[in-house]
């Protein structure tokens, strides 16, 4: 069992959605409750990561910020290292292709509140910070929850972005799926068979614990 | 049930740090092709053993690892699995010199239990196989990557065996998928590399025999030191020129220079 690996791939899990959900509560929010020009295109470019496979993202940033790029000579020059096959690269690849995950159910949470409520909010004095942390985000919160762990299972499950961005650094961009990978390239069944059984393990816990979580909080909302 | 989650969450991850930075380990991580995946991680155990140093490594696909060079991969030595790939990189000026041949990779033809080959250095009983009409499928790796498999192309030429077998030869993006394929059962057998043969893993699942030297152009397997290395790589690029490294090499399969 491969420990540093599981954690590389916990910390990422963490990480993305730390990154994401301020991001997301604002444009989920955003989507949900205002009309604009080019609405459809930026819905579209939110949700494209969903459809593409994953080696386009992995592509496109090698290309960007790889170590032949103006762009990644730059970041080199005053990071000190390439961003590609380091954490912080994963963890950018990572937050651009779980922006669906954290967007879309958010979107819809947000939704699901009537104008009525938003309206009475108002009228009874409340500013827009106070209605939004005190009555939209209480009422979404189901969809919020859902987003975070959709997002922290997903990344979990990532393997094609991480293998081309980063690389299989051990203790660095070794995730548990790509550790997994590794085993069985080695002819090491056994190790690979342990790995995997611990990711479904992860998984399964975390969406029964989503599920928990989620009807919990409606009962106490209702 | 929400606390005990978060309680086994931070027992996890609290002993890394947040950024993968931290924890990233003193030792300098050395770029190694699939096929030294054994001979490498012994000679890295005796290069710790008697110069006191670490090092890490990471094993893929020769040419996916140049890849990663190029695009800027923390990389410190490079061995690849053949000459192409390290002489591309000192050409793009991306090593500190031309770099040396540590080793020359050997074929086998290999033959899973129960499989109706058996296996032959001169592949007397492939041939058979073949004039019965009755080859089954065969394991190479894929000549236009991976150089196992265009050695393996030449032992086939030279046997008269490669226009018969054609159409029953399944390619393995490296040897290391062709040995997969041919220890599975999924093939009557496939020529790999010794390295490969001499596994437990695999040596438990059938039979090989050694393809004459003569028989394909050499397996020169280059390595090169890169640009950004530091004093403990340049010991360990030294250290695998070393003896005690090319008993251990020899040991797993490979010739050695004198």
């Amino acid at each position: 069992m491969d420990w540093s690996a599981l954690r590389v791939s916990l910390w990422l899990g963490v990480g993305t959605i730390l990154i994401l959900l301020p991001f997301g509560l604002w444009l989920g929010r955003l989507l949900a409750t205002r009309e604009f020009r080019g609405k459809l295109l930026l819905e579209a470019l939110l949700t494209v990561p969903l459809v593409l496979p994953p080696t386009v993202l992995g592509f496109y940033l090698l290309v960007t910020f790889g170590a032949r790029s103006p762009l990644g000579r730059a970041f080199q020059a005053i990071a000190g290292q390439a961003l590609p096959f380091s954490f912080e690269g994963l963890l950018l690849a990572s937050a651009i292709a779980n922006i669906p995950f954290i967007v879309q159910p958010i979107q819809r949470g947000f939704e699901a509140i009537p104008t009525d409520v938003r309206d009475a909010a108002s009228c009874c004095g409340l500013t827009p910070w106070q209605r939004f942390f005190r009555i939209e985000v209480p009422l979404a919160w189901p969809s919020i929850l859902t987003a975070a762990i959709l997002t922290f299972a997903h990344t979990l499950g990532e393997f094609g972005v991480v293998l081309m961005v980063g690389g299989n650094l051990p203790g660095e961009t070794r995730t548990l799926s790509i550790a997994i990978y590794d085993r069985m390239q080695a002819f090491d069944d056994r190790s690979a068979g342990v790995m995997a059984a611990t990711l479904l393990v992860v998984a399964v816990a975390t969406l029964m614990a989503t599920t928990a979580l989620s009807r919990r909080v409606g009962v106490r909302r209702v | 049930m929400s606390r005990t989650l978060l309680a086994c969450l931070l027992v996890v991850l609290l002993p890394g740090g947040f950024s993968g930075q931290s924890q990233r380990p003193p030792a300098p991580t050395i770029a190694a092709a699939a096929n030294l995946n054994f001979a490498l991680t012994e000679v890295a155990a005796a290069f710790e053993e008697q110069i006191g140093s670490r090092v890490e490594l990471v094993f893929g696909a020769s040419g996916t690892l140049t890849r990663q060079i190029q695009d800027g991969a923390p990389f410190e030595v490079f061995l690849a699995a053949d000459e192409e790939f390290p002489n591309r990189l000192s050409g793009a000026g991306l090593t500190r010199d031309a770099g040396v041949v540590y080793a020359t990779g050997r074929l086998v033809i290999f033959a899973p239990a129960g499989s109706p080959l058996k296996p032959d250095g001169r592949l007397e009983g492939l041939a058979r196989l073949v004039k019965a009409g009755k080859p089954g499928r065969f394991a190479i790796a894929n000549p236009d990557v991976a150089p196992y498999g265009r050695a393996a192309e030449a032992v086939l030429r030279k046997r008269g065996l490669w226009d018969a077998l054609r159409p029953n030869l399944v390619l393995g993006d490296s040897v290391t998928q062709a040995a997969q394929f041919a220890t599975t059962g999924n093939a009557v057998g496939g020529l790999i590399a010794y390295s490969l043969a001499l596994t437990p893993e695999v040596a438990a699942r059938g039979t090989h025999a050694v393809i004459p030297d003569a028989d394909y152009p050499p397996l020169l397997q280059r390595m090169v030191l890169l640009k950004r290395a530091g004093p403990v790589a340049a010991q360990f690029y030294a250290f695998v020129q070393s003896g005690a490294a090319k008993t251990i090499l020899q040991k797993h399969g490979f010739a050695v220079p004198q």
